[in-house]
């Protein structure tokens, strides 16, 4: 008995009941579907992800504020001030660049055209380079008008196509709420970065915001208080000399212990490693839901080959007393049950990737099929086949002959 | 001068179960076949007929005692090398035929030579010689069809043509007309005879005296023993 004959006494057989070797193999079609899917929603995710990480600029350090609510009023004590910027631009060796944004939302008018509830974005003047962005027309405002609270602004470039359509906005007025503005620059386009539209937003400085656009309760409790400062180092090299400098600083002008500090230091590399950490919990997951429906599946297979030893009992005598060894009989059993593992695995994998596309094209979530997914949901379909298989096909295997012939 | 002589066994003795239902199903035969022989083997129900036809045909091995086959001893032999026994030196015609369901005449003849790993021969080659044997008995009309779309007995010619494909030394019927109706019973008798005219050795189960009696001997059975062996007053043919 070749292999060829092997084979094609196995598939006579899988073709022999069909829709029970499609039942038998469900188990492993849905685990390596799974993978492949879930995967690929993964990567998809941590790819978007890193996109995101990577436009917010380069090379950044983020000093966020870590509010306590304090006294009898409940009002928020502590936290960052808009001069801890200044004081980190000054005091800090290795900076390059130091900028605070506080967002509002107003009506604006030019050009005869009224938008609602514009996202206004004030910033310092380092913005542009420590964000990424580009200037596209004009230019950004510098240092001196932000402490000078100089009443101007810069389109994003989608804003900007909106407003003035094809003419030129430098040097237009701009009304935003009833504060007039005028423009001074247009940023490039930049798209989407997440679920942000950087390109439809009004930008102006900081102190512009905070002194008209966020007279709200909100802003009154707040005060000079801010949330965030994105501090860019001029080299990778030295961030921990950097983070240690930034944090001796702001302890000493807050007055506190390190350890009792109002505020955090984190990096890109922090959020890359919290995002690392998460995608490997997902994986392993992962592993364990593949790991137990190939197993399920396989324990399908099993049960199903026994069945098939028991019902072909009287076949198995019929070719043992006609010269057919223990390992003949081994070898036909095990390779019918690996091929349907294996045809359950392509099944699989078909599903999988079609899954993979359909799920990303119907949810919008971007989906990346890996190729090392295909390949380790498919050897492991295999390896549970011949796992599975082995103890039926010894069973068959170990038949007594007449025993065998005497079956039914 | 003695012909060679093809089986030849010595109290062989084969016990079922422990204890209180201890059975000895043979208990020490000593008989032997030799070549071109035609013997039948008869007794009542339970005397042992299947379990001795069993060790003869290397299906199974005896509890006690020796096995010449072919000149070849084969009470010691292990699962795999009594296979290949069975596949080159053994042919089995059983009472129910033993056809593999949903397989073709012509691949139910083959499936004996598909486990022949002495002669190695090409897919053609085989056919060709399961072809000509399914001729001998008569059914070339019939190669591609299925059991259950044969009658009995041209079921059991395609169980004769698979036991003949691989040339045995050896022809094991066990009750081969017991499923048949009177006319194809005959049929397959005279299929038989002819075979052993041929110069084939049979043995043959049967509980008919007068199937027996177209024998050379036939050697009786009782309680596991052998009771008699009666000539048939039959010549060997040479
Ligand atoms: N596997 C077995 N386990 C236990 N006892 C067995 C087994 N096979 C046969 N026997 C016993 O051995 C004895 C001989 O059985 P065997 O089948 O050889 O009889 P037989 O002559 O072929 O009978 P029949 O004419 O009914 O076919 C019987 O008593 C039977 O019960
Ligand atoms: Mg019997």
């Amino acid at each position: 008995m070749n292999s060829s004959e092997v084979f094609n006494i196995a598939w006579a057989a899988i073709l022999k009941n069909k829709v029970r070797s499609l039942l038998t193999m469900l188990g492993i079609i849905i685990g390596v579907a799974a993978v492949i899917v879930m995967v690929a929603i993964s990567a998809g995710t941590e790819a978007t992800i890193n996109e995101e990480i990577n436009s917010l600029g380069a090379n950044l350090v983020f000093v966020q504020s870590t509010f306590t609510r304090g006294g009898a009023s409940g009002l928020p004590e502590g936290g960052l001030v808009y001069d801890d910027a200044a004081a980190i631009a000054e005091g800090v060796d290795g900076v390059s660049g130091v900028v605070v944004e506080q967002s509002a939302s107003q009506t604006i008018k030019a050009n005869g055209v009224v938008l609602d509830a514009v996202t206004l974005l004030g910033s310092t003047a380092d913005f542009p380079s420590v964000r990424d962005m580009s200037i596209e027309d004009g230019r950004y405002f510098n240092d001196l008008e932000v402490d000078r609270n100089q009443k101007v602004a810069v389109l994003g470039s989608s804003l900007a196509e909106e407003l003035f359509g094809e003419a030129d906005p430098i040097g237009q007025d701009i009304t935003v709420g009833t504060t007039r503005l005028v423009v001074i620059g247009v940023l490039e386009e930049k798209g989407l970065v997440g679920d942000v539209d950087y390109d439809s937003r009004l930008y102006m400085p900081i102190s512009v915001v905070l002194d008209k656009f966020t007279q709200s309760q909100f802003s009154r409790i707040m005060g000079d208080r801010v949330r965030l400062i994105y501090v860019e180092v001029e080299d990778q090299e030295n961030l921990d000399n950097i983070i240690l400098q930034i944090q001796l600083l702001l302890a000493k002008r807050h007055d506190l212990p390190l350890e009792e500090a109002d505020f955090t230091v984190t990096t890109q590399q922090d959020i890359i490693g919290t995002q690392e950490a998460t995608t490997a919990a997902f994986r392993s997951l992962l592993g364990w839901v593949a790991g137990v429906s190939l197993i399920v599946g396989g324990i399908g297979i099993m049960n199903i080959m026994l069945v098939s030893v028991t019902e072909r009992t009287r076949e198995i005598g019929i070719r043992q007393s006609i010269g057919a060894t223990p390992s003949d009989i081994r070898w036909q059993f095990l390779t019918e049950a690996l091929l349907l593992s294996l045809v359950g695995g392509l099944l699989g994998v078909i599903f999988g990737v079609g899954g993979a596309w359909i799920f990303g094209s119907a949810s919008g979530m971007r989906t990346v099929v890996v190729t090392e997914s295909i390949v380790l949901a498919f050897s492991s379909a295999a390896l549970v086949g011949a796992f599975f298989g082995f103890y039926p096909a010894n069973k068959a295997a170990e038949l007594d002959p007449i025993e065998a012939l005497r079956h039914e | 001068m003695a012909a060679r002589a093809i089986i030849e066994t010595k109290d062989l003795t084969q016990i079922y179960g422990m204890g209180d239902a201890r059975v000895a199903a043979l208990d020490g035969v000593s008989i032997s076949v030799h070549e071109g022989e035609f013997v039948a083997i008869m007794g009542p129900s339970g005397s042992g007929k299947s379990t001795l036809m069993n060790i003869l045909g290397c299906l199974s091995r005896p509890t006690s005692g020796g096995y010449f086959l072919d000149d070849e001893d084969v009470s010691g032999l292990d699962k795999v090398e009594l296979a290949a026994i069975r596949n080159k030196k053994i042919g089995y015609i059983f009472q129910s035929y033993n056809l593999l369901s949903r397989t073709t005449a012509l691949d139910n003849v083959i499936l004996p030579l598909q486990y022949d790993r002495v002669t190695e021969r090409s897919t053609e080659e085989r056919k060709k010689v399961a072809m000509k044997v399914l001729e001998m008995v008569g059914l070339s009309d019939r190669v591609e069809h299925q059991p259950q779309e044969l009658s009995g007995g041209q079921q059991q010619r395609v169980a004769i043509a698979r036991a003949l494909v691989n040339n045995p030394v050896l022809i094991m019927a066990d009750e081969p007309t017991g499923n048949l109706d009177s006319k194809s019973g005959a049929e397959i008798m005279q299929l038989l005879h002819d075979l052993h005219d041929e110069g084939a050795t049979i043995v043959m189960v049967t509980h008919s005296n007068e199937i027996a009696s177209h024998t050379e001997r036939t050697i009786h059975l009782l309680d596991g023993k052998i009771d008699k062996i009666v000539g048939n007053g039959k010549k060997a043919k040479k």
